[in-house]
């Protein structure tokens, strides 16, 4: 199940750990993607922080985590070919995090109240 | 705030799937298909921009005794028919009121293309400066395409009724396009092979989807800043402004000085004192590109501020221009610039960015 916060990351929970991308939609918005700062591993985040960074062609913004946790793997293909992430946002996650409270996933949104929230942007 | 303008173009790009954004009161195109996409095309192979919403005045009189000579920076007396200069209107302290180019049309006939934000301020600052001759707006009326790229000769022959090998860089002609007037200019501002072509409101949506169907690929405002920064060329409101002088901003030499014009003796006390502040262009060495306002560090003080930065397709590398402290740079030792995330080594460049 995939869930997705109100700053466009998206997350999937598989046990204890989530993995973390930005959707379509956010990806869309950017444009060309040019760069992406991957977070340390072992950083720790509480939701909302900004623990990464990606930038396009003309734009630049956070990634901010949408669940609190220990970052414990980054997407490495990333750095050579941020363009990964035009290509297939919805499924080229950038971190993955052991999740500190895994019940903030539940306050996340679905896909169709993302979908209805995109729309009134 | 007022409702934003959309040129004769619009339903055109809304077919293309233009992502819009709002630039200096339009409604403008940034791009269709990405940024990268439509800067190759322009780079090795044909683009098509839209900048219909730049400004157009016409001007009929007498060069000499008229004022016109002497409102901007161009000589239009020296500058043989058929030609067009780059130059400035300055204000009296040589502070930039817009960057522009005046084609010369006839010995008493001139055109001024000017930034769509400074339209109003221009034509009023041009108006003020002439004792005589007819000085008209043709903004409302007049759209302009400019087709850019190593392939845009072969493909805008077609339309145009002269050879373009007859036009040389900063050379046109008054012609027609699908019999309508239409003038057309070798120039541009992205660096390549190009032209600018004005026609009315009517022909503009004919002659673009015509450009495509042959292959001209449409590029939006996005990939028309990457190109010019490449290159290096100012853009109004960030290398220049009003309180910019061209000295300051790093195009002084564009400026001659064997007559009179506004701003002139600013322009010239600058020259002798030394200039408050310089231009200089550089490189992030690595994939982020540096924004415009960052500040510029050295020497652990601040030393300025990036004027414009994107990320270079071509060097694969940001790349940005910044106004500096004349006095606190020294361009031996290191430079930064503060990202807002941390501090990152820049090194400077000589302009173009890109070189062929």
């Amino acid at each position: 199940m995939k869930r997705y916060s109100n700053e466009h990351e998206w997350a999937i929970l598989d046990g204890e750990v989530a993995s973390i991308g930005l959707s379509a939609y956010a990806v869309d918005q950017l444009g060309d993607i040019t760069f992406v700062e991957l977070p340390e591993i072992g950083t720790t985040g509480s939701k909302d922080d900004s623990i990464a960074f990606i930038e396009s062609v003309k734009a630049a913004s956070d990634i901010y985590t949408p669940l609190s946790g220990e970052v414990v793997e980054v997407n490495e293909d990333l750095e050579d070919t941020p363009e990964l992430l035009n290509e297939a946002a919805e499924t080229t996650w950038i971190f993955k995090l052991k999740v500190s409270n895994a019940s903030e996933f539940e306050t996340l949104m679905d896909e169709a109240s993302y979908k209805a929230y995109i729309e009134t942007l | 705030m007022s409702e934003l303008r959309r040129t004769a173009l619009f339903e055109q790009h809304e077919k293309l799937g233009a992502k819009n954004i709002g630039f200096c009161g339009w409604e403008m195109p940034v791009q269709y298909e990405g940024i990268l996409k439509e800067h190759e095309a322009c780079r090795n192979g044909v683009a098509l921009f839209d900048t219909s919403h730049m400004g157009e005045f016409f001007f009929e009189g007498d060069l000499l005794s008229s004022g016109v000579n002497e409102a901007t920076t161009v000589d239009v007396l020296a500058l043989p028919i058929g030609k067009c200069k780059y130059g400035f209107l300055l204000n009296e302290n040589g502070g930039v009121i817009d960057d522009l180019i005046i084609y010369k049309a006839d010995k008493d006939r001139l055109m001024f293309v000017v930034n769509a934000s400074r339209i109003d301020i221009d034509f009023k600052t041009i108006d003020e400066r002439l004792h005589s001759g007819s000085f008209t707006d043709a903004s409302d009326q007049t759209s302009k395409l400019d087709i850019q790229g190593p392939k845009a000769k072969e493909i805008l022959q077609e339309f145009v009724p002269f050879d373009l090998d007859e036009l040389g860089f900063f050379s046109f002609k008054e012609s027609e396009i699908m019999n309508s007037f239409a003038l057309i200019s070798r120039t541009g501002y992205t660096g390549e092979l190009g032209y600018e072509v004005y026609v009315d409101n009517k022909t503009a949506p004919l002659l673009w989807e015509k450009l495509i169907e042959r292959g001209a690929v449409p590029a939006g405002l996005g990939a028309r800043d990457v190109l010019r920064l490449e290159m290096g060329y100012s853009l109004y409101g960030q290398e220049l402004d009003k309180n910019t002088t061209p000295i300051e901003a790093g195009v002084g030499f564009f400026v001659k000085y064997d007559k009179d014009f506004a701003g002139k003796a600013a322009l010239l006390k600058q020259k002798e004192q030394g200039a408050p502040r310089k231009s200089i262009a550089f490189k992030t060495n690595s994939k982020r590109a540096p924004r415009h306002d960052m500040e510029i560090w050295q020497n652990n003080q601040k030393i300025g501020v990036v004027t414009s930065g994107t990320f270079s397709p071509c060097l694969k590398s940001g790349i940005g221009i910044g106004s500096v402290d004349s006095k606190l740079f020294d361009k031996e030792l290191p430079l930064e610039i503060n990202t807002g995330r941390n501090m990152q080594a820049i090194s400077l460049e000589k302009l173009p960015f890109y070189k062929k």
